[in-house]
């Protein structure tokens, strides 16, 4: 009996696109979705970043005014995400085995616009105008509960949090529940919405984003020598993963496998990763070991690189020791700036399209290499390159790795 | 207030909380059982009416109004 994943549908809603196909090919013509944030509060608060990511199509222009009033809008872009992976898969509700079907979407923030609107509703009019909505719209298991509901998922609904790595731990979930046999198909990924006033201070408190506010398009710059933080994004991503017979045996469309993952954790600061990248590279190791996949047939990596001084460069350290030199790399969030809890599924789509289609989409931004990254970093164009296997790296706050391994299908 | 313009005023809070079709807000209807409105969505609506008619709707009256007809009386005896 095989015991391989494979992945049958994808859905996103990105600030490049509202879905995955137009997000992959802005990725891949080499678009930006950073702009100026008009919202009132930026000049109120007087922050120093007034940059973001934001959606490309908004989730109001989606969903049915009455669902959307019900949900925080981390909670629409999951159940956005959902819907189109669902129906991509080409599953229904009737044909899986409710009690087979599970749900895992994580968040690294959870509903921070529906905390800070009933708040200033509380502190305003009062108790009276606080929405009975409120927790349900701001608990950080929202996503995965409201698509869970909708699906009838009975095998289990669940919410990794894991800052910046919640997104790929869930898929990291879903590959461990599939692989143990308690379900025979697994919707999972990241949800993430969370430009907000008191998010984006904190952020620019800990002087982690980029202040680059003239040149919104060019702010988003891993690998540079020039980057000075990263861009604070807001989408979806998510992917149908099933037991490979289970998928054959309705003759499902297959975008690859997912061979193998990786957790580990640093045990060393709340922000700042493990300067040897020790952490990471045991995620990296674990997920090639139980994907029984070489080191040296994993030709890229999909990076979590930030545009962050000090993360970017770590990262390919341990890439250098998990798997070597050779892997050529790429890091997305130059054009769509970091997702956070979103981050790690949506690139981990964007890394099952690159084996798919034999193409690494190159680094926005990257004019000059940092002199500390051995690797090959696509930057301009596009690297047309067969995949035998790929790596998607994701780092969260609180010293979170998750390595997933995919090959082709 | 008339019956007639509490009914197309609780209609007009039925339809922006929950999405039910103005016309379907009939005085027979069980907000639960035919209209599939839950527990949640009756306290806002609750909330909006009290705005709108200038009623008090404490919770254990708010319990007793099964359907839309019972809303509309205790809205119209209750109106200040």
């Amino acid at each position: 009996m095989s015991n391989d994943i494979v992945i049958t549908g994808l859905g996103a809603t990105t600030p490049l696109g509202g879905d995955v196909t137009s997000t992959w090919d802005a990725l891949l013509a080499g678009k930006s979705g950073v702009s100026i944030l008009d919202a009132e509060w930026v000049t109120t608060f007087g922050l120093p970043t007034r940059i973001a990511a934001q959606l490309a199509v908004d989730p109001s222009e989606v969903l049915p005014r009455v669902e959307a009033r019900r949900l925080d809008r981390c909670e629409q872009v999951a159940v956005i995400a959902a819907r189109q992976a669902w129906a991509d898969s080409g599953l229904t509700t009737d044909s899986v085995d409710s009690e087979r079907l599970a749900v895992i979407i994580g968040t690294g923030i959870g509903g921070a616009s529906t905390l800070l609107n009933q708040d200033d509703l509380l502190e305003g009019p009062g108790l009276r105008k606080v929405s009975p909505l409120t927790v349900p719209m701001l608990m950080p298991n929202g996503p995965a509960a409201h698509v869970g509901i909708e699906l009838k998922a009975r095998a289990g609904v669940h919410a990794p949090v894991s800052a910046c790595a919640s997104g790929a731990e869930a898929i990291a979930w879903a590959f461990r529940m599939l692989r143990s046999g308690e379900a025979d198909v697994i919707v999972a990924g990241g949800a993430e919405a969370a430009i907000a006033g008191i998010t984006m201070a904190g952020f620019c408190q800990a002087r982690t984003m980029s202040t680059n506010n003239d040149e919104p398009t060019k702010a988003s710059r891993p690998f540079d020598v020039n980057r000075d933080g990263f861009v604070l994004g807001e989408g979806a991503g998510i992917m149908v993963l099933e037991r490979e017979e289970h998928a054959k045996a309705r003759g499902a469309t297959i975008y690859g496998k997912l061979a193998g993952v990786g957790t580990s954790s640093d045990g060393y600061h709340i922000t700042a990763p493990d300067p040897e990248g020790a952490g990471q590279a045991r995620a990296i190791t674990t997920a090639l070991r139980t994907g029984g996949v070489d080191p040296a047939d994993v030709g890229h990596v999909n990076c979590h690189a930030t545009s962050t001084s000090v993360g970017d460069v770590t990262e390919t350290v341990a890439i250098r020791k998990a798997i070597g030199e050779h892997p050529v790399l790429t890091a997305p969030k130059g054009s769509f700036g970091h997702l956070l809890g979103a981050a790690g599924a949506v690139e981990a789509i964007v890394t099952v399209l690159s084996i798919r289609d034999s193409v690494i989409p190159a680094t926005l931004n990257l004019e000059e290499l940092d002199p500390g990254v051995v690797h090959d970093v696509v930057a301009g164009e596009p690297r047309k390159v067969d995949l035998k296997a790929a790596v998607n790296d994701s780092f969260g706050f609180g010293g979170h790795n998750v390595a997933l391994a995919f090959t082709s299908a | 207030m008339a019956n007639e313009e509490v009914l197309s005023g609780l209609a007009d809070i039925v339809e922006e909380v929950a999405g039910v079709a103005k016309d379907d807000v009939t005085v027979e209807k069980s907000f639960v059982d035919d209209l599939d409105i839950d527990s949640l969505s009756m306290v806002e609506i609750a909330v909006q009416a009290e705005d709108k008619f200038g009623v008090k709707i404490p919770d254990d009256e708010l319990a007793n109004l099964k359907t839309v007809g019972d809303a509309v009386d205790y809205i119209t005896k209750n109106t200040v």
